[in-house]
């Protein structure tokens, strides 16, 4: 574990946080909270999670950010707030 | 959404990584007990190779290999699998899912047999995840209206 590494990732962590929820576009919207995912999961995995790590890279980065798109090809694009 | 596309690359990209995604899936939750990973995770990347058939081969032809009745028959089978295993358990005397006992049935000494069972829950589980996960995406890339209802 090492701190540096660790405070570099949670700023990525919340760049992308910031980022996913202040974007007006759900497409994009959706792309960037998969690249949350990934930080997350590298953050998991350097934390010595490997078991959590391995979930989140599957099931948020892989599936989860298939069926955002999947619901935002149903509906309108843009966001209106 | 779903639509059939005729590229030639995307199709044939798909052909060649579906197969070793599902040989990666199969991996993971082989060796789930003993190393990261699991029934859950390698069943989610298991229904991701389908929902990545579905979406380079279209719905008509990915109904041909798993249709929406299918992967109900399927997460009902894995469910099976778990719970049937721990009856078994049951039945031999023991607590529900002690894998313990299972070793009068396999004749094998009782550590290699635990090893074995939850083999076996890790295998009903993934089955399970897979059938879901390819349900959820059908119904949402159908939008909860089944194509035979239209006919």
């Amino acid at each position: 574990m090492i701190a540096a590494f660790d405070l570099v990732l949670l700023l990525f962590v919340l760049i992308c946080a910031i980022a996913a929820i202040s974007v007006k576009d759900l497409l994009s919207a959706v792309i960037i909270l998969g690249a949350y995912s990934f930080f997350m999961c590298l953050l998991w995995a350097e934390m010595g999670a490997v078991d959590v790590a391995f979930t989140e890279a599957s099931v948020s980065a892989g599936i989860g950010t298939v069926l955002f798109i999947a619901a935002v090809s149903k509906t309108k694009r843009r966001s209106k707030d | 959404m779903t639509r059939v596309t005729d590229d030639i690359i995307i199709r044939a990209v798909a052909r060649v990584m579906i197969p070793f995604i599902q040989l990666y899936a199969l991996y993971v939750i082989m060796h789930g007990h003993h190393s990261p990973g699991g029934g859950f995770q390698g069943g989610v990347i298991l229904g991701a190779s389908f929902i990545l058939y579905l979406l380079t081969h279209g719905l008509e032809e990915a109904k041909i290999r798993m249709s929406e009745i299918k992967a109900g028959l399927f997460s009902s089978f894995g469910v099976l699998i778990y719970s049937g295993i721990g009856l078994l358990c049951l039945i031999l005397g023991s607590n529900y899912l002690d894998y313990g006992k299972l070793s009068t049935i396999l004749k094998v000494v009782p550590a290699q047999a635990r090893s074995l069972g939850i083999l076996g829950v890790e295998i009903g589980v993934g089955i399970t995840v897979m059938a879901v996960m390819f349900s959820v995406f059908f119904d949402i890339s159908t939008g909860g209206e089944l194509p035979e209802d239209e006919e």
